[in-house]
């Protein structure tokens, strides 16, 4: 006789309460099995849902680069054939002076429109000298822009081309919108400016730019008004163009050969317009992936916190349930260790120490925590397969590693359960079992 | 000259009782039987018999007095030398018999190796079962023998270990006048083969059967008879 036989005996005798006992323990085992399993499930589920958003982007990525490519080329294409628009500035103008106040305090002689107009310049196509100052309507105590234009001067070598501006005529001006709305004019008034009477010729509509405080009037008469005969400040040359990529380099190079000292800057064109068009859909573009990017980070995050807070709650019903089974691990043990009081008092009297006793109890302690384990590994393993597509692919096989672990904590924990009550039972007294019995 | 198994000097014993009350169960008794010594003790129920019974036994502690087994002290050792003394020395027999209800008789008689392991317990255990017309029953769990039967086993149990002392509580308790007759054969043979028998009994004939009967009353041995 030995204790594995006595054990093994005695639970095929008490095969309900060892059932029992076993059912409980692979519940718990169940529990953590599923707790694993569903982490493990929502990790793959989080990847999956990562993977396919950053293969989304890829593709947004790679679908945009070919797109711009196209639309580069496109651009490129339709740039070479159009122009854009320069100023000429006096010699020794700072430029600085023209962003901040928007135009010229130094002039330079009219003349240099006819000059360059006369010359065999090829890169410039319309000129349009113009003299712009900033001051007070006297007559109506207002802030305003003046500039006096003359319209295109044709190029002398070229046939002559239509004019890109009309040009205001004498005796009439162009005023801004919050001008003619705040004072109340309208087309065709007559208006005293800086005393002398013009005929409105037309009032802009809102442009909320300077243009709306701004007044247009003949150049002639701009110059006589600012007492400034003959002088201009800026040449404006529209739709210049040439074959080089360096355009506004060479533009430069040939305005310099005849208008020596003058500053050439480029101005608002369709080229930049184009330009600007294109990189604002390059923008809205990389903000579409910007923010599917942002998307596949707040997913991760998501992910992350609802992992966090299943593991929490997981852990919590793992805790209730591990301490659920071990209190009815412990309770079973105890019914199993009163159920044997007799046994273990003639065990006793025939000289069986305490330590054989607790043996006895902790032995078969031991192997319902081995069979609970056992019980579930095998159902969960057998069950991995049918589970795969529920836990998104999430195979239960994979916990193999961990399964030398479960099978000894589990018995471990099943031991420290029955523990006391099977201590109870061997140190109890064994005279008192059997004057009872 | 015979071997003195059981000395109990001035043993004495008392419980307590409800409310603060105390019941001398065994009062300054002493008793020595020598080894092919069959001694049944008698007494109205409470005499305190049992009790002795079980300080004989190394499982109940006396309050006073002294108690030798083969020249051992086992109340002057710790609890592990004290169980290792019983699987030494003494064997038990009970009217209930307390037979492993999961066991079957092989196993039972087999189960005092669990106390301490005997060379060919199994040839030894198998010698007993046939000794007591039990080798056919071998493989049967008590449920399935006769009351007669689980004292045989139970006895065969008791003289597996070869104890010089074998301490009976009313053996033949609940047996029939046939298998009573076999029992006491069995420890009357015991006896003869040097062992010491102390069997509390209420049953005169079985006492009878005994080479001495002492007859208890309140803990204290009135009469003694050879």
């Amino acid at each position: 006789m030995n204790l594995r036989r006595l054990i093994g005996r005695e639970i095929l005798h008490r095969k309900l309460s060892f059932g029992i006992a076993v059912a409980t323990i692979a519940t718990s085992v169940a529990g953590l099995v599923a707790v694993v399993a569903l982490l493990g499930a929502h990790d793959l589920r989080t990847s999956e849902m990562l993977m396919r958003m950053n293969k989304e982007t890829s593709s947004m990525e790679e679908k945009f680069t070919k797109e711009m490519k196209v639309y580069e080329d496109s651009v490129r294409k339709t740039m070479k054939g159009l122009g854009f628009n320069i100023f000429i500035f006096p010699e020794g103008q700072e430029l600085g002076e023209v962003y901040t106040q928007g135009f010229a305090s130094k002039t330079m002689p009219e003349s240099y429109t006819a000059k360059l107009a006369e010359s065999k310049i090829v890169t410039v196509n319309h000129l349009l000298p113009s003299l712009t100052r900033k001051l007070k309507w006297p007559e109506k105590e207002r802030t305003v822009i003046l500039i006096g234009i003359r319209g295109e001067v044709p190029i002398a070598h070229r046939d002559p081309k239509k004019p890109l501006i009309d040009p205001v005529q004498k005796g009439r001006i162009v005023l801004g919108h919050e001008l003619h709305r705040s004072l109340d004019l309208q087309e065709g008034n007559s208006t005293m400016f800086m005393g002398r009477e013009f005929i409105i010729e037309k009032c802009h509509r809102e442009r909320g730019t300077k243009d709306d405080i701004t007044i247009w009037m003949h150049l002639d008469e701009c110059q006589e008004l600012l007492e400034e005969e003959g002088r201009i400040n800026a040449i404006k040359a529209l739709e210049c163009n040439c074959a080089s990529i360096d355009r506004l380099g060479e533009i430069r190079r040939e305005i310099a050969g005849i208008l020596p000292g003058t500053k050439v800057i480029e101005t608002e064109s369709k080229a930049l317009a184009r330009a600007e068009a294109r990189n604002k859909a390059k923008k809205h573009t990389q903000g579409a992936i910007a923010s599917k990017k942002a998307e596949a980070i707040k997913l991760k995050t998501d992910r992350e916190q609802l992992r966090f807070e299943d593991e929490q709650k997981y852990t919590a019903l793992l805790t209730v349930v591990i301490f659920g089974t071990m209190a009815w691990v412990a309770f079973l043990a105890f019914a199993n260790s009163r159920d044997r009081q007799a046994e273990i008092g003639i065990l006793r009297a025939m000289g069986a120490s305490t330590n054989s006793i607790l043996a006895i109890l902790m032995g078969r302690a031991f192997l319902v925590g081995l069979f609970g384990t056992g019980v579930t590994i095998l159902v969960a393993f057998l069950l991995s397969d049918s589970l795969k597509d529920p836990l998104h692919g999430y195979e239960i096989k994979s916990l193999r590693g961990h399964i030398p672990l479960v099978f000894l904590f589990v018995p471990l924990l099943s031991c420290a359960a029955s523990w006391l009550p099977a201590l109870q039972a061997a140190n109890r007294d064994p005279a008192t079992i059997l004057r009872n019995e | 000259m015979s071997e003195v198994t059981l000395r109990a000097t001035n043993v004495q014993k008392t419980f307590a009782g409800p409310k603060g009350s105390s019941v001398t169960a065994v009062n300054d008794m002493s008793l020595e039987i020598a080894s092919g010594e069959f001694v049944a003790m008698g007494g109205s129920s409470g005499c305190g018999k049992s009790t002795i019974l079980l300080i004989a036994g190394g499982l109940l502690r006396p309050d006073q007095g002294e108690l030798e087994i083969m020249g051992t002290r086992p109340y002057e050792v710790d609890s592990t030398r004290r169980a290792s003394i019983r699987s030494q020395y003494i064997g038990f027999v009970f009217q209930q018999f307390h037979l492993v209800p999961y066991l079957d008789a092989l196993d039972n008689v087999l189960a005092p190796t669990l106390a301490r392991s005997l060379p060919d317990a199994e040839d030894k255990a198998m010698a007993l079962l046939e000794k007591f017309g039990l080798t056919e029953r071998r493989h049967h769990v008590p449920s399935a023998l006769s009351v007669g039967e689980q004292q045989r086993v139970a006895l065969a149990r008791a003289l597996l270990l070869e104890p010089k002392l074998l301490l009976a509580d009313e053996p033949t308790g609940n047996l029939d006048p046939e298998n009573t007759d076999s029992i006491l054969d069995h420890l009357v043979a015991f006896a003869k083969e040097g062992g010491a028998v102390l069997m509390v009994t209420h049953d005169d004939l079985a006492a009878n059967r005994a080479s001495r009967s002492i007859r208890m009353e309140k803990g204290s041995i009135v009469e003694s008879v050879s």
